[in-house]
């Protein structure tokens, strides 16, 4: 299988990383290598077989409907690259 | 002074012939002299730790006890440390200071450990070789031009070249085992749901499980019995009772029924590697462990599995870096879009972005079905290719890596063949079974590792295995001669 | 051409739990900004969820009210996409698997007329946070207080045939989730929102037109008209010769009009895959017996039950039981010796305007149901006429004490001595010859002309019958 280039953007745009050309066409041989060598799932027989999305067959534990947290804003805020009156900065979104 | 081991230390700690603060002295001043060569720490917490010294010298002065009191030990730098930076390897966390403790973190230091610092790796623990960390690579005590393995190369690294006793890691397809291979050291990947991940910096959340690193299975379960137990703030931590871990380490091993894989000893493996395997087996044997060929039919499909479920989850676990709330930010963005995807370009590295590329693919309109789902159809198959040899067998041992640690560069430009090293450790991740890697003998000066993999919650029994192995061989204690 | 509304309603409910749905960071409105937003609210690293009991327990509540099937094991998803209100650039869901599915909701219909709409499925999730556009300049703030706040998603079958049948079946759902104590309902914050699926096709086509969706709409009314717009928008569209196109569209309440959403125009790809941060939700049957049993009344039963045992029409009790607290204070209100018709209409009349003239909630109403009690039970004895009781009902809810010391001191008490009534209707008669004489020739109309002499001589004090009765007796010259 070989991806392209586009379908490369397409993706990075979705994963929201800026790829130049040339990143473009090292991602696409990269990423190609990577899904021809996957292809080795298309042999196994799965039929039948239920997908295992955890390793443990457990249950989620509940927690009690209690505050526990403390506001711990100026701590959070203090890593924060950009901040004013206690609300984090964007450039500006249109909706 | 001569070197000693964690349980040696903390014996001779208990026993006052040295205090907290000599030892760690004796750690910072070989950090310093030492780890110029192969680049083991990102962080060395010198003032913080030798404060945790005094507290733990004034705890011990009182006759405290607690499992780690006064020991020096290392922390992977993909567990939080409140006021401590946690970089993760990455450019992306160059800046970020944890405002918490990983839970890990929180039971040592209740244990009374005492950080020496923060150990390299690769890059959000995407790595077999310790060469993406955004803080250059670590070398290999045993030989600098080759690869520690990773991604806890810093740890295993430290541990190897006695710069700390003993060191956390990660292991979310070998991370743990294959560098304590490439190091001749020895770690363990617990049960998965056995060591909290709160505050571990999530790779893939379904595969990643913390675990020791030190120079036996004693000082591995003296770690262990700090670092495991159910935290209530991780939904998939485990609960049970709390066991000590090092109770059982002298049962003998008659009867022991090792599962040797015809899988794990095929073609791909370095002949070398199989005789030096096939000696520690031996060595086993005599100690009245009886060998049992088995299957796992599917261990082939591990790797290609692995590299779709990973990068899914990584894809999505690492969306949340992006240049808001903290965490590298671009500069000048000139729109949000732009703020995105420039932060990310820059604060990541190629492997990273790699794997978070596959991740989205595999997840994305058209593809799931193709990719995601029938590899976790495919894991199942691989878990009960497990259950069903544990049905026969009580634990199973192969070679840890097919191969010798490997020049620095020689795999970088070949992405399939770096994920290759991990052929034997990923399954265990992928059917959450615990996993240890030990020194098992050498081929030239480079060490090789043996694996154990145990089922369930069968953590005990292979640290009771490899230090009955440590009982009659010296591998352990071998030291580069370079930082003896 | 004939057209045919198609409408499907998204409502997402915020449940009224104390602490967030996957951390223990407190969920109160009106907080300053981030200061409620915790590690795991805010996406550090390494932080995990952990699942919220009285989440589970208010979703299931929900269900078995939409008599939908709880489903044994539900699974949370991520929905990944970036936005800066998204902290961890995912948003944890349900998809596959949602806690509730297959239930239905019965609406009223104007012409008295009930209809039953499909609600798909419930699922629960996590709120998102804020996005503050005024004050930062040429920058947006990010408030992330309601980020990890509940949600429950409630999704109708798209069998909805109008707006007023919308707004009908989205009233319906808020007074289920107010009864069930699961929502707060508070609208102007956000806590009882919609976002609505339209489209149109001719009468008679099966298959559906292209939708759009319009978000957000936080008002009965905005529902109504949007949706009211949206149509009429679409049906001149594709008049025109012009064909509607997919698409999230927001409604502007000032213009009362729709308008494309910038921000969504990228197709979106969610790539949903179970949240390996957490577990399949488990919900036993003893579990949902155990809810079961301490579940409240729910509208429809109640509505049933008010029109048997006190004897009232399907209409007054359908409005009586349109709000819990409208229904309770009813119930309060008869306990408290109303008969049931008279304190019906009380309440469906004189209370309710003064409550929407004093813009007050049923909470706050100055009049207790006790309070209203004695007053009904005055006008019950014939201490005082329904007239008057209006007068005494005023001053109550002014303030001026119970119905008892304000009839006192305001003399209101009505006249039922028969003589003195007789000397009034006396006098009455006697003032008016002429009308007398017209009476008396066959105007029987002049009837309420004497009554209503004789009553602004009581001041209103007499009783209307009484005085009806003994006027026509005095006209005809008994």
């Amino acid at each position: 299988m070989s991806l392209t280039s586009e379908e490369v953007r397409r993706i990075a745009q979705l994963a929201r990383l800026a790829v130049d050309d040339r990143e473009a066409e090292g991602f696409a041989a990269a990423l190609s290598d990577i899904f021809d060598f996957v292809e080795a799932l298309d042999g196994a027989d799965i039929e039948g077989v239920a997908p295992m999305a955890h390793p443990l067959d457990a249950e989620q534990r509940l927690r009690p409907d209690q505050v526990t947290e403390p506001d711990q804003r100026d701590l959070f805020q203090g890593i924060a690259p950009a901040v004013e009156g206690g609300v984090y900065l964007v450039p500006r979104v249109i909706e | 002074m001569t070197l000693d081991t964690l349980t040696g230390w903390a014996r001779r700690l208990q026993a006052r012939e040295i205090s907290s603060r000599e030892l760690t002295e004796l750690y910072l001043g070989r950090i310093e002299r030492l780890d110029s060569g192969i680049n083991s720490f990102v962080t060395v917490t010198r003032d913080e730790a030798l404060a945790a010294a005094d507290a733990a010298d004034q705890r011990l002065a009182k006759g405290e006890r607690a499992p780690l009191l006064g020991l020096p030990v290392a922390q992977k730098d993909i567990f939080c440390t409140r006021g401590v930076r946690t970089s993760c390897g990455s450019r992306m966390l160059d800046s970020f200071v944890a405002p918490y403790d990983a839970s890990v973190v929180e039971r040592m230091n209740a244990a009374g450990a005492v950080m020496l610092g923060k150990t390299n790796m690769d890059e959000f623990a995407m790595g077999s070789s310790n060469e993406t960390s955004h803080y250059g690579p670590v070398r290999n005590p045993w030989d600098p031009e080759r690869v520690p393995g990773g991604s806890s190369g810093g740890s295993a690294a430290a541990v190897a070249a006695r710069l700390a006793p003993a060191a956390t890691g990660t292991d979310t397809g070998g991370s743990i085992r294959q560098p304590a291979a490439f190091c001749g050291v020895t770690g363990l990947k617990p049960t998965y749901g056995r060591v909290s991940r709160y505050g571990m910096i999530a790779f893939a959340s379904s595969l990643d499980q913390g675990g020791p690193m030190a120079a036996s299975a004693e000082d591995c379960a003296l770690m262990l019995n700090a670092m495991a137990g159910f935290d209530p703030r991780d939904s998939t931590s485990l609960q049970r009772p709390d066991e000590d871990f090092t109770a059982g380490l002298d049962r003998d091993l008659k009867g022991l029924r090792i599962g040797l894989p015809r899988e794990y000893f095929g073609d791909g493996l370095h002949p070398e590697v199989r005789r030096a395997v096939q000696d520690a087996l031996a060595v086993l044997r005599e100690r009245g462990a009886e060998p049992v060929e088995i299957s796992l039919p599917n261990s082939g499909l591990s790797v290609p599995a692995y590299y779709v479920v990973a990068p899914a989850e990584c894809s999505s676990n690492l969306a949340r870096y992006d240049g808001v709330r903290y965490g590298h930010r671009c500069s000048d963005p000139r729109d949000l879009m732009d703020l995105y995807t420039r932060s990310r370009a820059e604060g990541f590295g190629a492997e990273v972005k790699r794997r978070i590329m596959i991740g989205t693919y595999v997840l994305s309109a058209g593809y799931y079905d193709a990719y995601y789902l029938k590899a976790q159809k495919v894991r199942r198959l691989i878990a009960e290719d497990f259950r069903r040899a544990f049905g026969e067998v009580d634990v199973i041992a192969g070679p840890t890596s097919p191969e010798l640690p490997f020049r620095l560069g020689e795999k970088s430009a070949d992405p399939v063949s770096m994920y290759l090293s991990d052929i034997y450790t990923i399954a265990a991740n992928l059917a959450g079974l615990p996993g240890l890697s030990m020194p098992a003998g050498t081929v030239g000066s480079l060490p090789v590792g043996l694996q154990l993999i145990g089922n369930y919650f069968d953590e005990a029994r292979l640290l009771n295995v490899a230090h009955q192995f440590q009982q009659e061989t010296g591998w352990h204690q071998r030291m580069p001669a370079a930082f003896a | 051409m004939e057209w045919e509304t198609v409408i499907g309603l998204e409502i997402h409910t915020q449940l009224n739990t104390v602490s967030k749905i996957f951390s223990g960071a407190a969920t109160a409105y009106g907080a300053e900004p981030n200061r409620q937003a915790c590690a795991v609210d805010l996406g550090l690293p390494g932080v995990l969820p952990v699942l919220n009991e009285a989440v589970v327990r208010k979703a299931v509540m929900l269900g078995l009210a939409l008599e939908a099937e709880i489903a044994p094991r539900s699974v949370f998803a991520r929905k990944n996409y970036f936005y800066p209100d998204l902290p961890k650039g995912y948003q944890i869901s349900q998809y596959e698997l949602p806690i509730v599915a297959r239930g239905h909701l019965d609406i009223e219909l104007e012409d008295g007329g009930r209809k039953r709409i499909g609600v798909t499925r419930a699922h629960l999730e996590e709120d998102a946070g804020k996005s503050v556009h005024e004050g930062f300049g040429t920058m947006t703030g990010i408030d992330l207080n309601r980020a990890g706040t509940p949600l429950v998603e409630i999704v109708s079958e798209p069998e909805l045939r109008s707006a007023r049948e919308a707004v009908a079946y989205m009233k319906k759902l808020h007074a289920l989730v107010r009864y069930l104590d699961i929502c707060d309902g508070n609208m102007q914050e956000g806590s009882f929102r919609c976002d609505a699926n339209v489209s149109i096709r001719p009468v008679g086509q099966t298959s559906f037109g292209t939708r759009t969706e319009i978000k957000n709409l936080n008002s009965f009314r905005f529902v109504e008209r949007a949706i009211n717009f949206e149509v009429a928008r679409q049906i001149d569209l594709i008049e025109s010769g012009g064909s509607v196109v997919q698409e999230t569209r927001l409604y502007d309440p000032d213009r009362d009009e729709t308008r494309p959403m910038r921000s969504k125009e990228e197709a979106n790809d969610y790539r949903y895959f179970p949240d390996p941060d957490l577990l399949p939700v488990a919900v036993h049957a003893e579990a949902i017996e155990a809810i079961r049993a301490e579940m409240p009344e729910l509208p429809d039963a109640k509505r049933e039950r008010f029109a048997r045992d006190y004897a009232l029409s399907a209409r007054d009790a359908g409005a009586l039981t349109a709000t819990r607290e409208l229904a309770d204070y009813y119930e309060a209100l008869v306990a408290a010796g109303g008969t049931p018709k008279l304190a019906a209409n009380w309440l469906m009349g004189d209370f309710t305007a003064a409550l929407n003239r004093s813009e007050l909630e049923m909470a706050q109403s100055p009049v207790a149901p006790a309070a209203l009690a004695q007053l009904l039970a005055r006008i019950q004895d014939e201490t005082i006429s329904g007239k008057i009781g209006k007068e005494v009902f005023d001053a109550m809810w002014a303030g001026e004490g119970d119905a008892d010391a304000i009839i006192a001191a305001r003399g209101l008490k009505q006249i039922t001595d028969t003589g003195a009534i007789d000397r009034i209707i006396d006098e009455v008669i006697a003032a008016n010859p002429s009308q007398l004489e017209q009476y008396r020739a066959g105007k029987d109309k002049l009837l309420g002309f004497f009554v209503g002499q004789v009553m602004k001589k009581t001041q209103g004090k007499a009783n209307p019958a009484q005085v009806n009765e003994r006027l026509r007796a005095r006209l005809r010259g008994d």
